[in-house]
């Protein structure tokens, strides 16, 4: 009977099984990098807003503490973007007219709020709280990077799930004083500790949870 | 009296001969019809349902292509598009956006009036929780007030103001007033009539009283078409006066209730319902539970007091009135009529009387609002002769600001209405063309009227036959205030601005008539408070002066400061301090014989039928609320329709049985009186023989997209002499069938076996529990007897949180509260009837209701049990899951991770409980936008193809998990409350840290009364129930014994012989046990 299949099939069909492993499996890894790369999180880019609001200017420049603006950091799992009002306390007076803040005093006097473009956000399924992260010593810059060297805010770290997770794997890596939390450029050293031993120490004293209870998924999924 | 139950030659349902299981569902299943029970049982009989409106594949392949080829598109956009965030212009002083507020308002439904605290997230009202501290509810709420919220965000309200139905400005509806008014000021109002619902606002009274004032031969009718009028008739009758009766359940150690369904209807049921379950916990050890007190129920309808009830009877509404005189007579009562209670009852009678005369001066005698006025006159003097007033009773003013004979003014009205009289007629509420009973024919009386203007919520059969509609606020939108029914008033305080700028509040439009535009319901009620403060603490009702000015001056400063913290003051706390109301002095007249010999005599043959509001959709005005419609109703389980229910025995008198469960359902005709309706029958287990009960509110035609064309409309058969009950009813078969939602046999938790069926709801008396307080235990409940496993949970229980629940069983009266705060909380959708037909309600709360006796048996025993996620340490759901969507976290709690679910339904295959639900269609609404306001925004929103249920309130666990962590400090005790837990009237549910010694959850898991749901299975469940306790009279053996002739298994209950002295036990084969 006359064969349908090639001789030379026999290869191809033990190459292909056996490679098909591989293929596979690099297929599924370049997914994966593909979706921990900036083009899908989106790290590093810069979204333009109505105004042109630097943080490096006010922050760094100006000297402004976090708090002043986004004030509901410790208390509540927003850190609010602030109102309107906030900006007319000093810009009232200060830089009084400028072209770049005519959409801040059209805001302020027709009461229509300013739209920003939101950079940092996580799924509708997420429910993060920043004030317990604030309030157990995580500072701002360990997820949101040098803010204040942004002239526009770009995201510096993936906010992935696997990204969050490494932190609630192990708090102690990246645990601060709670004092040097809206520090931007502290580090250990700077207290003459190593993340190591400093992680250790205020793992215990600020009562931080196990990696098991901190990796539940109902910590963050409700 | 006719004895029906022996006219018929129609053989009752027929009982399977094999011994039967203690407690069942399905009076279907109980039918021994083999062929159907063996065709059927295996092949998921709810599915085969299905066959019929099959999608074939060619069409379904062409539909998923197309949201196949549409899914991807939306990742694609020229910018990372991750929304944008909008702050305030100028942030309110109060608001930190992402943490609630909770303000104190107020919930007056007709009568009822609850004081609430609503949660309110950035300005939105989300959840309504209840007021602990208002003495008229102390925090309860029930599943209408619940479910009010919805209404705020129907998006079928009306937006606007309407003439003929075509949208105007209001300020033309102001201009045709205006013209009305310069008339009726010649004639001093002769021709003005004012309808409103019952007023037990003061301020809305004060207003009324000022337009009466300035139009002197105008009229104000109330008519609230399921108000107590009957009730206060009653008591004009037995007092010469109306007043209102305050009850101290807690005190009362017999109460008798004759169709009074006081735990779960009518003004102060919630408050009742607490100051009730406090007699009736079976503590061990107590000495509160020797003395448990006793509930007799009479009902001649479904009731869910009755399921509490530890001797219940279902009779007819002659049969009751009987025994209402029996008891009487019993007592020492001329009542003018011989006692002549049924024959079957006659002991009943007897120990009735025996128990109200051994506790005189410590019992209660109820009375249901929709029976006759003479049966309260009755029970005013029942009470009296018992020396209960002043101990258990007392008698006060009514909150009602002007208590009158609505019914027969409510007929004056359309009777001037016809003849012309009414010129101008202004509807503040209601739907009095809808709810009129069918002799009244008040659309009719509307074309009469010059000028009929309609205040409501939504553009409905009233407004569809009045010239002008007005859109009301929602209670949650407008300033008033409200009485209680104990008399403490309190202010209703919106939560949001009005959603639609044109809606109205009464007060707003009754400014209108005075001239006074420009003032705002808020300064109305202010001002109306600021004038009459003193007097509304007076523990008294009062008519206030309505002249003189309104309003205070600005220049009155010290009054303003003082007013100003009293004012402030009630607005947190949500209710005046000491306006309860004081006691007052009534005397009987003697006029109880001529009005017992008005009671109405039953025709001598037919059905007898009662008429009675529906449980979820009361008259009417909730017909539109999807998450009531969707709520099983008490008893009947029904949803989405209301039926003509019908006892086993009635039923297959009729003919209308059903082979099979998952039998469409037949219609029969109705005819009372030559008026006809039809509706499907629905036999209901409890139920009196031939009796028909008819629930109305349903058969509307403008409710809203949600309520149209659900269910029939029962007023269709009412008028003046069958207002609550008729007789001489006649039913027929009208072949034709209709598919029922009746979620009974919904969720069965697979108890194959007598064994395990009786370990479900476990019940004894309060002997055998004095005696054997252990009675509910097995060899499973014992923790150190837990089975070896190979998989021991990884986590150490011990430490930490330890999150669990216990449901006391012996107070939950299956009101459907905690099922609605649960949909509220959770953002649960609803799924509209027909996929309830297939068993797909969402509800992560349901509460199971079971049988125990012979079907054909009116005074069945009932038993509940709200059953949710067990949440077990060895989750038979957890194993199972192909993903991991569901793990358990170290706490306790079995999570549902939703983005991580793809819908296998292993896990709700696997549950034995059956708590698992699965969103098969797309049910939650993402499109509407009002809609999204009312959304929990701490809970996901989930789509199709996701498994969901219940998760121990898990973002309230973690809020209070982070508030405490920020205070370097542990969750107290009461710190987490579910939504379950914080609605319950009896709290029945309680939650906490069982890890905590001194929290109430693991004092209640020390009682011997406590045990696991199928803890056989050694999946090791949170939640745990306690046991029934039920105090029954020694000299009445339930009737279910006497009545039933084949062996044994009156269930675990047993009283089972008055001789046995073995205690009994759970399980009859397991006596010898432990």
């Amino acid at each position: 009977m006359a064969q349908h299949f090639h001789r030379s099939m026999n290869t191809v069909a033990k190459v292909s099984i056996f490679g098909a492993v591989f293929i596979i499996g690099f297929g599924a890894w370049l997914l994966l990098e593909i979706n921990r790369s900036s083009n899908v999180t989106n790290v590093g880019l810069a979204l333009p807003q109505p105004v042109q609001f630097s943080h490096q200017h006010h922050v760094a420049g100006l000297g402004i503490e976090c708090r002043y603006c986004h004030t509901s950091v410790e208390n509540s799992a927003f850190a609010n973007v602030p109102p309107i009002s906030t900006c007319m306390n000093c810009h009232q007076q200060i830089w009084f007219g400028a072209p770049m803040l005519e959409p801040v005093r059209v805001s302020w006097k027709s009461g229509q709020a300013l739209e920003w473009n939101r950079v940092h956000n996580l799924g509708d399924y997420v429910y993060f709280n920043h004030g317990i992260h604030v309030q157990k010593g995580i500072g701002c810059v360990s997820c949101h990077g040098r803010v204040d060297q942004m002239q526009l805010i770009y995201k510096d770290q993936p906010h992935t799930m696997e990204w969050c997770l490494n932190c609630h794997r192990n708090p102690a890596q990246y645990i601060r004083p709670r004092d040097q939390v809206f520090n931007m450029t502290w580090k250990p050293e700077d207290i003459g500790e190593t993340q190591a031993s400093l992680g250790a120490r205020l793992v215990k004293e600020y009562n931080i949870e196990s990696p098991r209870k901190l990796t539940s998924c109902s910590t963050c999924h409700h | 009296m006719t004895d029906h139950s022996a006219r018929s030659s129609v053989s009752p349902m027929p009982t399977t001969p094999q011994p039967e299981p203690a407690h069942w569902r399905g009076i279907e299943r109980l039918l021994a019809d083999p062929e159907a029970q063996a065709a059927l049982v295996e092949a998921f009989p709810r599915q085969a349902s299905l066959l019929g409106d099959a999608l074939d594949r060619r069409h379904f392949l062409k539909i998923m292509g197309a949201s196949f080829g549409l899914a991807g598109l939306t990742a694609c956009s020229a910018y990372p598009d991750d929304g944008k965030i909008v702050p305030y212009v100028k942030a309110p002083e109060e608001i930190v956006p992402g943490k609630p507020l909770f303000y104190a308002s107020t919930f007056s439904m007709g009568e009822q009036v609850i004081g609430v605290l609503v949660e309110s997230h950035m300005g939105r009202p989300t959840k309504i929780e209840g007021n602990p501290d208002h003495p008229a509810s102390l925090g309860a709420t029930d599943a209408l007030t619940q479910a009010a919220l919805l209404t705020l965000y129907d998006p079928d309200r009306s937006q606007t103001t309407r003439y003929y139905g075509d949208a105007r400005p209001y300020e033309m509806f102001l201009r045709d007033l205006r013209k009305a008014l310069d008339r009726h000021r010649a004639d001093q109002g002769a021709g003005l009539r004012i309808l409103t619902e019952t007023v037990v606002s003061p301020a809305l009274g004060f207003q009324l009283q000022r337009v009466l004032a300035a139009f002197p031969k105008a009229k104000w009718v109330q008519y609230e078409p399921c108000g107590r009028n009957l009730a206060r008739a009653g008591a004009k009758l037995a007092f010469g006066r109306y007043v209102a009766s305050q009850y101290r359940f807690e005190a009362a150690d017999v109460v008798v209730a004759l169709d009074a369904d006081f735990l779960a209807a009518g003004p102060g049921h919630v408050r009742y319902a607490q100051d009730f379950s406090r007699r009736r916990r079976a503590r061990f050890g107590q000495d509160a539970t020797k003395q448990m007190s006793r509930l007799y129920m009479v009902e001649c309808t479904l009731t869910s007091t009755g399921t509490v009830a530890d001797h219940r009877i279902a009779v007819r509404p002659s049969e009751l009135i009987e025994i209402a005189n029996a008891i009487a007579v019993g007592l020492g009562i001329a009542t003018g009529r011989p006692a002549q209670p049924p024959a079957a009852h006659a002991k009943f009678v007897e120990t009735v009387v025996k128990d109200l005369q051994a506790h005189a001066g410590k019992s209660l005698f109820l009375v249901g609002d929709y029976q006759p006025a003479a049966l309260h006159f009755l029970a005013h003097a029942i009470n009296a002769k018992l020396g209960n007033v002043g101990q258990t009773l007392f008698y006060t003013d009514t909150p009602e600001v002007a208590p009158t004979d609505q019914e027969a003014e409510f007929r004056q009205l359309v009777a001037e209405m016809h003849a012309g009289a009414v010129e101008t007629l202004i509807i503040l509420g209601g739907n009095p063309a809808y709810t009129a009973p069918a002799d009244v024919d008040f659309a009719g009386g509307l074309q009469k009227v010059k000028l009929a203007a309609h205040l409501s919520l939504y553009f409905d059969e009233t407004s569809a036959h009045c010239h002008w509609h007005i859109p009301a606020s929602h209670f949650l939108e407008c300033w008033g205030d409200a009485r209680a029914h104990d008399g403490t008033v309190s202010v209703q305080q919106p939560l949001i601005a009005p959603l639609y700028r044109e809606t109205k509040s009464p007060l707003e439009l009754l400014a209108a008539f005075l001239e006074e535009f420009n003032q705002s319901s808020e300064e109305i009620v202010r001002n109306f408070w600021q004038r009459n403060l003193a007097q509304l603490k007076s523990g008294k009702a009062f008519t206030p002066s309505v002249s003189g000015p309104v309003r205070i001056g600005r220049n009155a400063v010290g009054l303003q400061d003082e007013f100003e913290k009293q004012w402030r003051r009630t607005l947190h706390d949500g209710y005046l301090a000491g306006s309860a109301f004081t006691p007052v002095e009534v005397q009987l007249t003697g006029a109880l014989a001529e009005a017992m010999a008005t009671l109405p005599k039953p025709a001598p043959s037919g059905f007898e039928v009662v008429f009675r509001p529906d449980p979820m959709i009361y008259d009417g005005r909730f017909a539109n609320n999807g998450w009531l419609q969707e709520t099983p109703k008490p008893r009947s389980k029904l949803t989405w329709d209301n039926a003509v229910i019908v006892s086993p025995r009635t039923g297959a008198e009729l003919g209308v049985v059903r082979k099979h469960d998952t039998e469409p359902y037949p219609v029969v005709e109705v005819e009372v009186g030559g008026r006809r309706v039809r509706g499907a029958a629905l036999i209901v287990p409890g139920h009196p023989d031939n009796t028909l009960t008819m629930h109305l509110g349903y058969g509307r035609e403008r409710a809203g997209s949600v309520g149209n064309g659900a269910g029939f409309n029962a007023n269709l058969l009412r008028t003046a002499e069958n207002l609550w009950m008729a007789s001489g009813a006649k039913v027929s078969q009208t072949g034709e069938t209709t598919r029922l939602a009746c979620t009974q046999m919904h969720w069965e938790i697979e108890a194959a076996g007598a064994f395990r069926r009786r370990q479900l709801v476990r019940e004894a008396t309060l002997t055998e529990y004095l005696s054997d307080p252990q009675f509910a235990r097995t060899e499973f409940d014992d923790p150190k007897a837990r089975k070896l496993t190979l998989f021991e949970p990884p986590d150490d229980y011990t430490q930490g949180y330890a999150w669990g629940m216990v449901v006391d069983l012996n107070v939950c009266t299956g009101c459907q509260a905690c099922v609605v705060a649960c949909t509220a909380e959770n953002n649960i959708p609803i799924v509209g009837k027909a996929e309830v037909l297939r068993e797909r309600e969402m509800h992560w709360i349901r509460i199971d209701q079971y049988y125990a006796g012979d079907p054909n048996d009116p005074n069945l025993a009932l038993h509940l049990q709200p059953v949710m996620c067990q949440h077990c340490e060895m989750a038979p759901c957890e194993l199972v899951c192909p993903v991991a969507a569901t793990t358990h976290s170290p706490e306790g709690i079995n999570e549902m991770t939703y983005n991580r679910c793809v819908g296998t339904k292993y896990c709700a295959n696997n549950c034995p409980y059956k708590v698992r639900r699965f969103n098969f269609l797309h049910y939650s609404d993402y499109d509407t936008p009002v809609l999204k306001l009312g959304r929990n925004p701490d809970v996901t929103v989930r789509t199709r193809g996701v498994m969901e249920k219940c998760t121990y309130c898990i973002q309230r666990i973690n809020a209070a998990r982070i508030e405490a962590e920020k205070e370097d400090r542990r969750i107290l005790d009461g710190e987490v409350i579910t939504a379950c837990q914080a609605v319950c009237p009896t709290q029945a549910i309680i939650f906490g840290d069982i890890n905590d010694p001194n929290s109430q959850v693991a004092q209640l898991r020390k009682e011997p009364t406590n045990y696991g749901l199928l803890a056989e299975l050694n999946v090791r469940p949170r939640t745990t129930y306690l046991a029934k306790v039920r105090n029954v009279h020694p000299d009445l053996v339930p009737a279910r014994q006497a009545a039933s002739s084949h062996s044994g298994h009156g269930g675990p209950s047993g009283d089972n012989h008055p001789d046995n002295s073995t205690p009994a036990t759970t399980t009859g084969s397991h006596a010898s046990g432990h």
